[in-house]
C-alpha cells in the first residue's frame, strides 16, 4: 500500500500542528465558534448530538495492521472503547473530547494517517472499489489513481472552498462496487478498441434531497490527461456552481441544470486551456512511482481448492468469500452486520484482533468498504478454516455479506446532530426479523439501505429497499422507497407512499420482501421482480394492514 | 410549552444544561422554564458562557412532565439509545 514520502510526513504532522495552534486558540477564547468551524471541520471534527466526532479519512478504504492498531488505541484511550465505519470508508470516533484532538491526530500521524478534508466543503476523502487489486474482472487495479486524486486534491488551493463538497470515486471493474454514478464525479478505468487503459469520466451524481445520477461527459481520457479533466471539471464547477443556497450548491444542480451537452462544452473548454498550458501532465514516471506501492502481493503458485462446505464454516464461506483473481485465494468479507447489532461498529478488541488476523496470515491489508464491512483482499483458500475460527471468537463471522441483514444505515438519532429519526434501531429490527439464515438465502440478494434524514448518508435512494426517516412532530416515521440501485444498473429509489410509524416500518418491510418471494420468477432477484412489475403490487402489499384497519 | 436549555460544553463536548444560572450535566437537575419570558432570559444569560467560550450551541426545547417532548432531546439526554453502556445513562 501506499507509504508517505518525506513531503506527505511533512505536511501531515505541519497540518496537525497548524490545528493544534487553532484548538489552542479557540480554548484561549482568541477565536469564536464560526471563526473555528471552519478549521474543525476541514480536519474532519464535527459537534454531534452529545459530543465531538472525529473522521478519519482511510483513503480508499485501504488500512494496514499498524494503523488498525492505531485506531484500537484510540478508541480506546480518547473515545468510549468503539469507532465506526462510515458509508464511504471512512472511521468515526463518537466520543473525543477537543481538547485531546490535536493528540489524537499526531498520534494518527506516525501511522501516515489524518482526518483532513473528510468534512467542509472541499474535495472528500476518495474512495475505491474494496476488491481493487483482487477482483477478477477489474482492468486494472484502481488504487494509484485514486492515490494520485488524493495527492492533487489534498489542500489544492483552488478547490479548498468549493460552494459545496464534491466526492470522487475511481473504480476499474465492470461490476461497480463503488457507487459510482451516485457520486459527484466517477473515474470508471475502462479499455478502448485499441487496447489502451484510460478514463471514463461521469459527472453529476448525489444522494441527499435530491438524488440525481451521473452522466458520462467523456468516454475515453488518457491516462497522462486525468487530473487536467478533473481540473476543468472542478472548475467549471467552483465558476458556476451556485452559492446563494446550500441546497442547490453541488455539482449534480449544476450538471443537470446546464445539461449533458452544456456542461461538456464547458469542461472541453477548460479541459483544451489547462492542457494548453501544459501545466497537469502527470509524466509516466510518477505514475509508476505511485503504481509500485500497489504492486500485488507475491501470490503462490497454489493449486485449484475445493471450497470448504457444510456446517457454519460452509455458510461462511457460501456468503463472506468471493472470487479471486489469482487461483487457490478467496477475498473475504469481515461482516459488521451482527445480527442486531449496529451496522459498521468495531470495537478496540475487534480492531486489534483483525489486526493480528493479518500479522499472523501474512496478508499485508485490510479494507473498508462504503457498505460498512472489511474486506480481506487476497486470502489463501487454505487457510479459510482458521481465519474463520479466528473471526468467530472476535464476534466477526456473522455469514451474511450480500443478504438482507448486511444493510447499511446511518448514525441516525443516535448520535447525529441533523438526524430527524434512529436509522440503527430500524437496522436491528430488520436484522433480527430476518436472522434465519435458511430465509436470508431464499430471498438473496436484496440491499436495504437506511438514512436517518434527507441528507442520506445511509444511502437510502439507493436501496433496492430503502428506508428514510423523517420527524412529523417530533415522533419518528419512516418512508419506504424501492427500486434503488448503486450498482453498475444505477437506479433512484421510489417513495412508495405516506410514512410509517416506528413500529409499524420492519412489518411493511417484510410485507414487501414476503410480496416479492411470492411474485418472483425462478432465479428472479428482488430488484428485477420490482423492475419488471413495477411498485404497486409491492405498494399494495406494504400499506395491507392500514387497508385492513380501514375497514 | 414548557422549555428546558441547553448547550455543549466547548472542551469536550459534553451535552449541559442550564440551571439557576450556570450548568448542569443531567438534565434532571435542569431548570424548566413555564413562561417564555424566563426562558428567553435564560437563554440571553447562556449568550455570555457562548462569549466566554465556556459552551457553544445553547438552545431551548421543549419539555412536558419533566421529559423533552421530541424524542431528539429523549437521546441527547441519555444517551444512545442503542447503547445504553455510553452516554449520561452510563453513570446512572
Amino acid at each position: 500500500m501506499y507509504r508517505y514520502d518525506e513531503f506527505d510526513a511533512a505536511f501531515v504532522r505541519e497540518r496537525t500542528e497548524q490545528f493544534r495552534f487553532q484548538v489552542e486558540r479557540r480554548l484561549k477564547g482568541e477565536l469564536n465558534e464560526d471563526q473555528f468551524k471552519p478549521f474543525r471541520l476541514m480536519n474532519g471534527l464535527y459537534l454531534q448530538l452529545h459530543a465531538y466526532m472525529l473522521r478519519v479519512a482511510v483513503p480508499y478504504g485501504t488500512l494496514s495492521a499498524p494503523q488498525l492498531r492505531m485506531l484500537a488505541h484510540i478508541a480506546r484511550k480518547y473515545d468510549k472503547g468503539y469507532g465506526h465505519f462510515t458509508t464511504r470508508q471512512n472511521i468515526q470516533y463518537n466520543w473525543p473530547k477537543l481538547k485531546d484532538v490535536p493528540d489524537i491526530l499526531a498520534e494518527l500521524a506516525t501511522v501516515e494517517m489524518h482526518a483532513i478534508q473528510t468534512s467542509g466543503n472541499c474535495i472528500r476523502n476518495v474512495t475505491s472499489d474494496h476488491f481493487a487489486g483482487a477482483a477478477a474482472e477489474e482492468v486494472e487495479d484502481p488504487r494509484p489513481v485514486a492515490e494520485l486524486i488524493r495527492q492533487w486534491s489534498s489542500l489544492h488551493p483552488e478547490f479548498s472552498f468549493l460552494g459545496r463538497k464534491f466526492k470522487i470515486a475511481v473504480t476499474a471493474s465492470p461490476h461497480d462496487r463503488t457507487a459510482l454514478r451516485y457520486h459527484d464525479a466517477g473515474v470508471e478505468i475502462v479499455q478502448n478498441g485499441d487496447g489502451r487503459i484510460g478514463y471514463r469520466i461521469s459527472v453529476g451524481g448525489g444522494m441527499g434531497r435530491t438524488p440525481y445520477l451521473s452522466y458520462v461527459v467523456a468516454e475515453f481520457i488518457e491516462k497522462p490527461d486525468l487530473l487536467a479533466y478533473l481540473e476543468a471539471i472542478l472548475r467549471v464547477f467552483n465558476e458556476s456552481g451556485r452559492r446563494d443556497n446550500i441546497y442547490k450548491a453541488r455539482i449534480k444542480i449544476l450538471a443537470h441544470t446546464l445539461g449533458a451537452t452544456a456542461m461538456r462544452e464547458r469542461i472541453e473548454r477548460e479541459f483544451g486551456e489547462i492542457k494548453a498550458a501544459g501545466s497537469l501532465d502527470v509524466p509516466e514516471t510518477e505514475r509508476a512511482r505511485i503504481e509500485a506501492y500497489f504492486a500485488p502481493p507475491a501470490f503462490e503458485d497454489l493449486p485449484d481448492m475445493a471450497l470448504p462446505q457444510g456446517g457454519a464454516l460452509g455458510d461462511w464461506v457460501t456468503s463472506n468469500t468471493h472470487p479471486h483473481r489469482v487461483r487457490g485465494y478467496r477475498i473475504v468479507t469481515i461482516s459488521l452486520k451482527p445480527i442486531g447489532g449496529v451496522p459498521g461498529d468495531i470495537s478496540h478488541e475487534q480492531l486489534d484482533g483483525v489486526a493480528e488476523l493479518l500479522d499472523d496470515f501474512a496478508l499485508d491489508e485490510l479494507r473498508a468498504s462504503h457498505e460498512q464491512n472489511l474486506v480481506l483482499p487476497h486470502v489463501r483458500i487454505e487457510d479459510l478454516p482458521a481465519i474463520f475460527e479466528r473471526l468467530t471468537v472476535l464476534g466477526l463471522a456473522t455469514p451474511n455479506a450480500g443478504l438482507i441483514t448486511d444493510l447499511i444505515c446511518c448514525p441516525g438519532l443516535d448520535y447525529c446532530d441533523l438526524a430527524n429519526a434512529r436509522s440503527i434501531t430500524i437496522a436491528q429490527e430488520i436484522s433480527k426479523r430476518f436472522a434465519d439464515l435458511a430465509r436470508q438465502h431464499d430471498i438473496g440478494d436484496l440491499k436495504i439501505k437506511i438514512s436517518g434524514c434527507i441528507n442520506a448518508c445511509g444511502h437510502h435512494h439507493a436501496g433496492h429497499i430503502g428506508i428514510l426517516g423523517v420527524d412529523k412532530k417530533g415522533v419518528e416515521y419512516y418512508q419506504l422507497l424501492l427500486g434503488g440501485s448503486a450498482a453498475e444498473d444505477a437506479s433512484i429509489g421510489e417513495i412508495l407512499g405516506p410514512g410509517f410509524g416506528e413500529h409499524e416500518i420492519v412489518d411493511a418491510v417484510e410485507r414487501v420482501v414476503e410480496a416479492y418471494l411470492t411474485l418472483r420468477q425462478p432465479g428472479e432477484r428482488f430488484l428485477a421482480t420490482t423492475r419488471r412489475l413495477g411498485l404497486e403490487p409491492f405498494r399494495s402489499a406494504a400499506y395491507e394492514e392500514q387497508r385492513h384497519g380501514a375497514d | 410549552m414548557a422549555q428546558s436549555l441547553t448547550a455543549n460544553r466547548l472542551i469536550d463536548g459534553v451535552v449541559l444544561y442550564w440551571r439557576g444560572g450556570d450548568w448542569v450535566e443531567t438534565l434532571a437537575e435542569a431548570d424548566v422554564f413555564a413562561e417564555p419570558q424566563t426562558a428567553d432570559a435564560a437563554f440571553a444569560a447562556a449568550k455570555d458562557f457562548v462569549a466566554r467560550n465556556v459552551v457553544v450551541n445553547p438552545y431551548l426545547f421543549e419539555v412536558k412532565d419533566g421529559r423533552p417532548v421530541s424524542e431528539r432531546e429523549i437521546i441527547r439526554a441519555a444517551g444512545p439509545s442503542v447503547r445504553q453502556d455510553v452516554g449520561k445513562q452510563a453513570d446512572v
